[in-house]
């Protein structure tokens, strides 16, 4: 417990209220409402907590050797990362609602912002969203109006991102689209076909759910050529080296910022982010850091263009975020900023090595490409019995790639995987 | 300060990889990026020195009093960080079988009891990722529930002391906010409740509401308006801002309400992180637990296993589970306090915000006179009229005395408003020196207010120029 007040500070405190016991504060609540208990286990000390988490840690695998992505993928973190990350004061401080005391956590994610439109190849960038496939929800928002309201996702987009986006549109009343993809790719003629006047945005993976490398400047030109706008989800990792989002024409870059120095966690916290061109800059959802001067004219930071947002638009405005991941935004600045330009090129170029390694190792053995598009991270084999496999891999220290049904897996190599951990594995599969 | 990247010097770098040691593949020239992005070249030790500096200018809970009311911004045990960083919850795949992750799934299926207990309800879920995305969430299942029976209703009540998040919310689902003006006391007042039911009559989702209220007031009414809600068919949400006050005494789910939203990071300590990330967790009565989004956590016998919902859920909202490491912390939090403590905590909280909000009535007008929950509100709209003096002038006054400010300008009800929130972790000794301090700046602005609205003079910064900023928006290097 964390009670400074003493029994007699206590008493002193209610006296100077005119009450007699700390149940008087609750006078006004009504009476049959009061549970006369609460049932749950007695308080513990700290000892006994750090025991019970140590237990429940003890029962879960965590695996030294990874080749499984789709969605959280398993980079190195620099030492540095957590440790600036876990300062007390960026980690305990709230929204920097007064800037004068906040200008640290503002420049951090002023920073964060610059790192990440940089990287996107866009011009502007907010302070982060929940998580890539929520940021995707709301950068469709950002291109909805009255006259266009459905977003078209191909099914090479990772699903999970797809049915976020879908149950977002549900509830807006809002139209969510899929379209098949042709050999793992984005059909262009098909989605050129299916872009009608009711249509707000496209949204394409990059590379896509299956790791292929999509030709996203021919997408943004049929979709430019039905002035619908383009949504790119990118992997902020390949994205050092590959075509950016906004070289490629894109209207909105979001993505999963996790692979940026935040561990894999079971899944959160992770970080989305959301970059637009300056023209789209005063529809984009929740906080922003902008520079101005103070009254002395010196460099100062604040929380700008806050008329878009729901504290004081309320029921007009577009988005109702507020909190979001400040802190992954941070690490991921951070991590950007330990990597610098030429880190994580190498980063980059070590994990599409790697997966090219892995893939032919694979291959080598009877687990063939099930597509043969140019690839970056992830790839899927025809694998029979998937799940065995994968079950076979389990029970040597290695998680496999995700059995996407019993016929296929999505493998995932990054500069973590070595040679020796591809080569150990493929003496598994032979055994 | 200078900036990350003005600190760059070309060829300078921090982290050196592992050699690669399989061949080398080049991305075809097709898909290749022009030009390499921009981003700092700089020495370990200057990152280190860079992130201290930014530190050194940043305001922690732990530097002082933190009174930001509505966010409940107590101190973030240590405990509760060193557990939820063990590798054993760390190292985890979120597409890991359930077989090898049993650990974490108890602690979250623990999380969930607790709660159940604490709030009255029947199931959890801890998928969204912060307050407005729970409430989102919940909106969208009373959406969903209307549909499933084939009702077409569009309004949601919501009174004009909520917070901006409940009316943008509802816009987000496509329906429409009633606004519900209070009365004299700040609280829901039952002839405008009755009244805007009437007007909407077959046409409510439901309510939105805090209790107790923006104003840190408790709804006495509560059980009546509820009720008159669902006799409409309508449902009622609750809105977990506030559980601080009333935790472990008084549950929302016996007040009538059929979901809720709790903010982690406020009633169970979890770091704000400098705004975010939390957990917004929700829970919902017996009958809505179909319409939870998918995937919810289900048990068979002794075994967790996280599994898809059916048909009638709202779908997916996050890509996994939630900010699960938040939940692990607001886990031992609960623990920390257990059946005994948790009523306790809450106590303290009302204890000293109506111990603060005694010691400051002399001077300061109060937007309510009797008891107060966990927080009070104060206005400034007198001196603002006669003196020139804002809640504003005042919150920066308190920043050069070491202080953060309290939340201003909220609840929009009260002109000139300063929302404090002290809660529990507050010692009485430090709550003194707090209404001594306030005090005294309270003179001081009255004895002379040209002077006083110079502050703050003794931060890092002045205060900035806003319009500048907004008027042309500069958010990248």
């Amino acid at each position: 417990m964390y009670l400074p007040n003493t029994d007699l500070q206590v008493k002193e405190m209610l006296e100077a209220l005119g009450l007699k016991n700390l149940d008087d504060l609750y006078a006004g609540l009504p009476e049959g409402l009061k549970i006369g208990k609460l049932d749950l286990p007695p308080s513990m000390g700290e000892q006994g907590i750090m025991n019970t988490f140590s237990d429940l840690a003890g029962k879960n695998k965590v695996y030294r050797t990874i080749f499984r992505g789709a969605g959280a993928y398993n980079h190195y973190i620099p030492a540095v990362v957590p440790e600036m990350a876990n300062k007390e004061r960026f980690k305990t401080g709230y929204t920097p609602y007064q800037p004068e005391v906040s200008q640290g956590i503002l420049q951090a994610i002023f920073e964060f912002q610059s790192m990440i439109s940089g990287l996107m190849g866009m011009s502007a960038a907010n302070a982060s969203i929940y998580d890539g496939a929520s940021s995707t929800a709301e950068a469709f928002t950002m291109c909805r109006d009255n006259k266009r309201n459905k977003v078209i996702l191909p099914t090479n987009v990772n699903p999970l991102v797809r049915q976020t986006v879908a149950t977002y549109a549900w509830a807006a009343d809002a139209v969510s689209a899929e379209i098949p993809h042709k050999d793992g790719l984005v059909d262009v003629d098909a989605l050129a076909a299916s872009i009608d006047e009711k249509t707000a945005a496209v949204v394409v993976q990059q590379p896509n759910y299956f790791g292929l490398l999509e030709d996203v400047e021919a997408i943004a030109e049929v979709v430019k050529a039905k002035k619908a706008k383009l949504i790119v989800y990118s992997y902020p990792i390949a994205a050092a080296i590959v075509k950016s989002p906004g070289e490629c024409g894109a209207d909105i870059a979001v993505g999963e910022g996790q692979p940026l120095g935040i561990p894999l966690s079971f899944g959160g916290p992770y970080l989305g982010f959301l970059a637009c061109t300056d023209k789209m800059l005063r529809r984009i959802p929740g906080r922003v850091a902008g520079e101005t001067v103070d009254d002395q004219g010196r460099r100062a930071f604040v929380l700008t263009l806050q008329a878009r947002e729901q504290h004081i638009r309320r029921e007009t405005a577009t988005s109702n975020i507020c909190s979001n991941q400040a802190l992954c935004a941070l690490t991921a600045a951070c991590y950007l900023a330990a990597m610098g330009p030429v880190g994580l090129a190498e980063v980059a170029e070590q994990t599409y090595s790697k997966a090219h390694y892995l893939q032919e190792k694979l291959a080598s053995i009877g687990h063939v490409p099930l597509y043969t598009g140019e690839f970056f991270h992830e790839f899927v084999t025809k694998t029979p019995n998937a799940h065995e496999v994968v079950k076979k891999l389990a029970e040597n220290g290695i998680l496999g790639g995700l059995p996407l049904d019993d016929d296929h897996i999505l493998w995932c190599a990054t500069e973590q995987n070595s040679v020796r951990d591809v080569d150990d594995m493929i003496s598994v599969l032979r055994s | 300060m200078k900036l990350l990247i003005e600190k760059s010097v070309p060829g300078r770098r921090s982290h050196y990889l592992e050699p690669g040691d399989v061949p080398q593949k080049k991305v075809p020239d097709k898909f290749r990026r022009a030009k390499p992005p921009i981003l700092p070249e700089i020495s370990e030790t200057e990152l280190c020195r860079h992130y201290s500096a930014l530190e050194s200018r940043t305001f922690g809970v732990n530097d002082g009093f933190y009174p930001l009311g509505s966010c409940t911004m107590k101190y973030n045990p240590k405990i509760n960080e060193k557990v939820s960083s063990l590798p054993g919850f760390t190292g985890l795949h979120p597409l890991q079988p359930a077989s090898e992750v049993q650990g974490i799934l108890k602690a979250i299926a623990l999380t969930a009891d607790y709660l159940k207990e604490i709030t009255g309800m029947d199931h959890m879920s801890f998928t969204p990722a912060a307050g407005a995305h729970g409430e989102l969430c919940s909106l969208m299942m009373f959406k969903r529930h209307f549909e499933t029976k084939g009702e077409k209703r569009t309004k949601v009540l919501v009174p004009d002391s909520a917070h901006g998040t409940n009316p943008a919310t509802v816009s987000m689902c496509g329906m429409e906010s009633v606004n519900l003006p209070s009365n004299a006391k700040g609280c829901v007042d039952m002839d405008e409740l009755r009244a805007a039911i009437a007007a909407n009559k077959g046409q409510i989702v439901g309510i939105m509401l805090t209790n107790p209220n923006t104003l840190g007031i408790f709804e006495e009414d509560i059980e009546e308006i509820t009720r008159l809600v669902h006799e409409e068919g309508g449902l009622c949400y609750y809105d977990g801002a506030n559980l601080n006050a009333i935790a472990g005494t008084i549950r929302p789910g016996d007040m009538g309400f059929d979901c809720v939203h709790l903010n982690l990071h406020k009633t169970f300590s979890t770091p704000h992180g400098g705004g975010g990330p939390g957990c917004g967790a929700i829970g919902c009565k017996d009958f809505l637990h179909e319409y939870l989004p998918t995937p919810i956590l289900t048990r068979e016998e002794n075994f967790l296993e996280i599994s898809e919902q059916g048909d009638k859920t709202i779908g997916r909202i996050l890509s996994f589970y939630g900010n699960i490491l938040v939940v692990l912390r607001a886990l031992s939090y609960i623990m920390s306090y257990g059946g005994n403590g948790i009523p306790l905590m809450s106590k303290h909280a009302v204890l000293n915000a109506n111990y603060l909000q005694h010691r400051l009535s002399e001077r300061f007008a109060m937007s309510n006179t009797g008891l107060c929950m966990h927080e009070f509100v104060m206005s400034m709209e007198k001196e603002a009229a006669e003196h020139n003096v804002t809640a504003k002038d005042l919150a920066k006054a308190m920043l050069d005395h070491g202080m953060m400010a309290p939340t201003i300008y909220f609840p929009l009800i009260v002109k000139e408003a300063l929302m404090v929130e002290p809660t529990e972790t507050e010692g009485k000794e430090t709550l003194d020196q707090v209404a001594d301090d306030y005090n005294r700046l309270y003179d001081e602005a009255m004895a002379n207010p040209e002077k006083f609205v110079k502050h703050p003079q003794n931060t890092p910064i002045g205060r900035p120029d806003e319009v500048l900023a907004a008027r042309k928006p500069k958010v990248v290097w």
